[in-house]
């Protein structure tokens, strides 16, 4: 019993348990309809490419991941949600395609500038995004929510404006590979892992992971200990707003065009499921990206799952809503509460048994 | 039940994590008479108070209150105000976007037969009430446009209007001012008279020989006694307050521990202000001194303090710091320039609650460092090691969240922040509230111990007890400005009458 | 402190007219006067400038205000309410398919709406008051949920026909006509301006919502709890009930503003009033609503919901804009809002 509190203590637990869940239910799915039940790890080669469901995930994943990234901090450091990624999604991949097809918008083989050029003007697109909502949160003390709820609606109809209302597509092969393959191996895995790796290596070697949880657990305490707790709090905005343009790039290369209408949509729910999957209080604090990032492949799991079940992707939603109140209401205090009595109640119990044994 | 009383506590018993904060209490209130309920910052008074009004639970003892059968067990303020229980807080509970009149009657507005607010009835009701009461509002206008004053009148004659028979005033009279503070008492005796048990909290001295009946002192969650207002003089009831660490405190000051008027210059503030906390002020403090700034709650110390620091920046004045002309605008340059605040509200604006005593304990230090030269574990377990030791902070180990801890050991906690960057001027606001006598005691010393090495402090403290036996030097602040210096042979009864604002201001 | 005790009667008054708040429900209303005033202007040969025009804003925008109204409610209490579109679309695909395919009848269609508006709104509720979750998760969570639900229901592009329910295409298509502000069409015939049922009960809505803030405890505590919680609490009033009636308010208002939307669009699809909820808090922010909680008042919120009827109609009448516009308008002038009531507060800050 003290082991298993032990166990559902540990920082990792909820994301890894959740992975653990979603594997169970694939390898009974898989038993159940006569496939062997480790179908689910099978990594093959066809067509010269790696194939097999898990690669399948991690390589689907890999937007959600990166996302999860940046709203991991934002989440720590302002106690709120950034729901504008899917947005800035959008409108980042609208500004790189229209960028790269240049005149010859909306159908374009060639590219008119170098994939670079459109690749750094959609991260410094997200960069924009990202100091807009930073400055709004961190500087004139918006909730967050409300202040990234702008971007939300007005991102998506930029971009669509960016392209003139239409889908432009790229359909160049250098594009292309940014959401396709090196090789044989998918490219959004290398982004996401570098993506993570360069977080993780700053988190580590420098003092920001500390910054950014006092300023989430205490602003004001932060401050007068000499931490600028609004400019952390803008930089984790603006990083945000970063992770949030690479993953509409990898989006947009994955279907060689800016849909406007459906790159990144409902992915600021996923984003936000997978800091909450990761253990990761929403009121801000304490983070672990390393949880995160389970939590976001763990959605995409989720999902892969499902479709495989044969759920609509637009009825997968009902699910996902489900878990997100299934997890946060856990974490709210008054259930905590309740449990913490129960299990104090039963505690007094079990000791005046023995005591009435003794 | 007695003749006569309206309330009785008995055994009152009650413990947060770590510290007893009741300990078998017994409280008697009477009919008709004001009752003051003293102690120092952490006797226990509101902890008693909230188990009264249901907002904490306590665990042993029972309540009668006079017209209800059997003990009451109250678990929020509304069941207590349903038994005639109402209280009065120091910050206003009441709705600033809201109307005077409605902040009077919500909850109980009078309603017309189509069970809608008679708006009309409780404006007219509203008015009638705050005239009997001599306030002098217009009903109709939302509260924000008040002073805190009339707010806290407003409050008083929202709880007098339930028909309460046990009135709790806890700190009403923090924000007011004198003809304000005697308007209060005004209405305070015409309760009396009508019949009403008033519980006095306050820690103004004077104003409980002014208005009370009969004080009940409580000391580190113990009842010391309940006296009638003449059996108990001051200097008796500071005694009674103060316990026998009264005496312990004399002898901290070493021989030869005078000021330093030609040691060198650390601060030098000509003219500094923070628009509508602190007037402009001059200030000077030499090496290894202790300052101390007296005033009442509110006078303007912590925010003198809080300009130097930067934590609000200064609007006006020259800022000189070891005779070099310095800006200050956020705290980090305070920081680089040697100084460190430890500021009054430990919990808002002190610890990092969730994160661990090492990280705490290192964040100023790292924060002069910047963010990108990340000092190595090794170090940091070092320093957390060396003051934990130095300042015996009672802790699990050096990973435990500082919210665990005990509000000394927290305090600690940000004394070896600062220590942790060897400060030449650091602020101490209110470093011993609500922290138990010992831990005070080595506070103390240690401040004596500090200004020996060499370091400058200001030292800003409630008890002027405390102040006499550590400082050098006093401020003396008054509404928001600095009046007055106070040097060379400090007693209680200069300090006093500084604060009062005498003529003998040094 | 004591310089600020005691003031003349006169100084009071002035600070009252000069409150912030009011200033924003003042540039609220100059602000659609303005708009109104410069697409009549511009438009006028479109036929921007008749009466008829006006009605068609209030008609296509009869859903949002109800819609509205709730949100304004909830931001009341300092919370918020993203659910509102997908619950539109949800109850439109109800409405729509239930008709078509059950073969029920309009009215029984209409109370099974609102009963799951109800219920949607009890839970919603109880998560934000009595489970004490961030209402924006909550609804969040409710707005992929009724959205999801859309599609279980099913993923066709439906339509209510005269053929499928002759009660509600009646009720959609019933037109209350104005005896005045007519204008002569091509052949000279004498077109008198008209309104539709969605409007009447979208303005009924208004008035009761104004009201109940007004006259009732329900109204005021919502405005208590929106100004100090803990203060709310310590007067005795019920906070976690109170905001639980504010997200049941909310969805039941929804649910009836899905009916008006209904009637206004005849159809039914999954991405069907994608943003209102966007439109709804820009309507209350505009109108004057604090973020915060505390401030605001319905009539605000119908000149807010006039302004984003008035950008739409400008758009479309201009015909070459892209539809993108409107959306980006509104989130620009909640945008202008919400900073404006930020720095209104902070100046207040800085005045204590």
């Amino acid at each position: 019993m003290d082991k298993l509190k032990k166990l559902t203590k540990m920082k990792l637990f909820l994301p890894v348990f959740c992975m653990f869940l979603v594997l169970c239910v694939n390898m009974i799915y898989d038993a159940s309809t006569g496939k062997p039940f480790y179908s689910f790890f099978q990594v093959g080669i066809t067509n010269g490419l790696l194939s097999g469901r898990l690669v399948n995930i991690l390589n689907r994943g890999s937007e959600v991941a990166i996302l999860a990234i940046g709203m991991t901090l934002v989440v720590s450091a302002s106690a709120g949600t950034d729901i504008s990624v899917g947005s800035v999604m959008a409108l980042c991949a609208a500004v790189c395609c229209r960028l790269l097809a240049g005149a010859a918008a909306p159908k374009a083989t060639e590219l008119a500038v170098p994939l670079i050029v459109g690749v750094l003007a959609a991260i410094g697109m997200g960069c924009i995004c990202g100091a807009f909502n930073g400055g709004l949160v961190a500087y004139l003390g918006i909730q967050p929510m409300v202040a990234t709820l702008i971007l939300w609606t007005a991102a998506r109809a930029i971009g669509l404006l960016v392209c003139d209302n239409l889908i432009v597509y790229v359909r160049n092969d250098t594009f292309g590979m940014i959401g396709g393959f090196v090789g044989f191996f998918p490219t959004p895995i290398i982004i996401a892992a570098v993506c993570i790796l360069v977080v993780s290596i700053v988190l580590k070697k420098s003092a920001m992971g500390m910054y950014v949880q006092s300023v989430g657990i205490n602003k004001s305490a932060s401050r007068i200990a000499g931490l600028n707790s609004k400019r952390m709090i803008f930089i984790c905005y603006l990083l945000c707003g970063v992770c949030a343009a690479i993953a509409g790039v990898v989006a947009a290369s994955r279907i060689t065009s800016a849909d406007s209408n459906n790159i990144g949509l409902n992915l600021e729910l996923d984003a936000i499921l997978a800091v909450a999957i990761g253990g990761n209080s929403l009121g801000g604090g304490k983070f672990n990206l390393a949880g995160s990032i389970i939590g976001a492949y763990t959605i995409q799991a989720i999902t892969t799952t499902m479709y495989n079940m044969g759920v609509s992707s637009a009825v997968a939603p009902v699910f996902k809503a489900v878990v997100v109140i299934i997890i946060v209401a856990i974490q709210a205090p008054p259930v905590k509460a309740f449990f913490r009595k129960r299990s104090a109640k039963r505690a007094s119990l079990k000791s005046g048994k023995e005591a009435a044994a003794a | 039940m007695e003749d006569g009383v309206v309330l009785t506590m008995r055994g009152i018993s009650m413990t947060f994590p770590g510290v007893k904060a009741l300990d078998n209490v017994d409280f008697t209130l009477r009919k008709g008479e004001i009752h003051a309920l003293m102690g120092e910052n952490g006797a226990g008074k509101s902890t008693l108070i909230k188990c009264l009004t249901g907002i904490n639970d306590f665990e042993a003892g029972e309540i009668h209150v006079d017209g209800v059968e059997g003990p009451v067990k109250n678990h929020s303020t509304s069941d207590a105000q349903k038994v005639g229980v109402s209280t009065v807080y120091q910050e206003v509970n009441l709705c600033p976007n809201l109307s005077v009149a409605e902040n009077l009657y919500i909850g109980r507005e009078p309603l017309t037969p189509m069970h809608t607010i008679d708006r009309r009835a409780m404006n007219r009701k509203a008015k009638e009430l705050t005239e009997r009461l001599k306030i002098n509002v217009d009903v109709t206008q939302n509260l924000e446009n008040y002073s805190l004053a009339i707010q806290q009148m407003i409050a008083i004659a929202r709880a007098v209007d339930m028909e309460c028979k046990v009135l709790i005033l806890d700190e009403p009279t923090s924000s007011l001012d004198d003809s304000e503070v005697e308007k209060l008492f005004g209405m305070m005796r015409d309760l009396k008279a009508q019949g009403v048990g008033i519980i006095f909290v306050t820690h103004f001295l004077e104003q409980v020989y002014a208005v009370c009946d009969r004080i009940t002192v409580l000391r580190n969650g113990q009842l010391v006694g309940e006296y009638p207002i003449a059996e108990l003089p001051r200097v008796k009831l500071v005694a009674a307050m103060m316990g026998k660490d009264f005496d312990d405190l004399a002898e901290i000051k070493p021989e030869g521990f005078e000021a330093h008027a030609d040691a060198p210059v650390v601060i030098d503030a000509k003219g500094l202000s923070h628009k509508g906390t602190i007037k402009p002020f001059d200030l000077v403090l030499h090496k290894g001194e202790v300052i101390g700034l007296t005033g009442l709650l509110g006078s303007g110390r912590s925010e003198l303090a809080r300009t130097i620091y930067g934590a609000d920046k200064a609007q006006t004045g020259t800022l000189k710091v070891k005779g070099e002309e310095v800006k200050i605008s956020h705290p980090i340059g305070a920081i680089h320039l040697g100084m460190g605040l430890l500021p009054d509200d430990r919990k808002a604006e002190g610890i990092i609650g969730d994160l661990s005593v090492r990280e705490n304990i290192i964040l100023a230090l790292q924060a002069r460092q910047g963010m990108f030269k990340q000092m190595s574990r090794a170090k940091q377990e070092e320093l957390a090691d060396k003051y934990i030791d130095i300042l015996q902070i009672k802790t699990a180990s050096k990973e435990t969240p500082v919210s665990q801890l005990s509000g000394g050991n927290q305090q600690k906690v940000i004394l070896a922040r600062w220590l942790a960057t060897d400060p030449d001027f650091l602020i101490l606001d209110e470093p011993t509230r609500g922290i138990d006598v010992g831990t005070k005691t080595e506070i103390q010393k240690l401040i004596i111990q500090l200004a020996g090495e060499g370091k400058s402090i200001m030292f800003i403290s409630s008890e002027i007890e405390e102040m006499l036996r550590t400082c050098n030097r006093m401020a003396v602040l008054r509404d928001g400005a600095k009046v007055g210096e106070l040097d060379g042979d400090l007693t209680q009864e200069r300090v006093m009458a500084a604060i009062a604002g005498g003529a003998d201001n040094g | 402190m004591t310089s600020t005790t005691e003031k003349p009667a006169g100084a009071l008054k002035e600070r009252r007219q000069m409150n912030g708040n009011t200033v924003l429900l003042l540039i609220t209303i100059i602000l659609f006067f303005v708009l109104y005033a410069a697409g009549c202007a511009v438009y006028a040969g479109k036929g921007f400038a008749t009466v008829q025009t006006f009605l068609n804003i209030l008609r296509s925008k009869a859903g949002l205000l109800c819609v509205t109204c709730g949100m304004t409610c909830v931001m009341l209490t300092g919370g918020i309410d993203i659910s509102v579109g997908s619950l539109v679309a949800m109850d439109c695909m109800l409405l729509s398919y239930g008709m078509a395919n059950w073969g029920l009848s309009a009215p029984v269609m209409c109370l099974m709406v609102l009963g799951i508006g109800v219920l949607f709104g009890l839970f919603q509720g109880y998560c934000v008051g009595y489970l004490n979750i961030q209402p924006f998760i909550v609804t969040m969570a409710g707005m992929f949920f009724a959205r999801g639900m859309t599609a279980v229901i099913s993923t066709d592009q439906l339509s209510i026909t005269a053929d499928i329910n002759q009660t509600f295409y009646n009720w959609a298509n019933y037109r209350i006509y104005l005896p005045f502000g007519g204008t002569l069409n091509r052949k000279g015939v004498m077109i008198m301006p008209y309104f539709g049922i969605g409007v009447v009960i979208s303005l009924v809505v208004l008035v009761v919502i104004f009201l109940m803030l007004r006259y009732t405890k329900f109204g005021r505590s919502l405005y208590a709890v929106g100004g100090s919680e803990q203060s709310a609490a310590m007067m005795g009033l019920n906070v976690k009930k109170t905001k639980l009636k504010a997200y049941l308010l909310s969805s039941f208002l929804c649910s009836i503003g899905g009916i008006c939307y209904c009637m206004n669009t005849m159809s039914a699809s999954v991405s069907q009033a994608t943003g209102l909820e966007m439109d709804a808090i820009a309507s209350s922010v505009i109108g004057g609503t604090l973020l915060t909680g505390g401030v605001g008042n319905v009539i605000g919120s119908f000149f807010g919901v006039l302004i984003n009827g008035t950008i739409s109609t400008i758009v479309q009448t201009n015909g070459k804009l892209a539809s993108s516009w409107p959306n980006i308008l509104t989130a620009a002038l909640l945008c202008f809002f919400i900073v404006l009531q930020s720095i209104f507060a902070l100046i207040r800050e800085r005045k204590k």
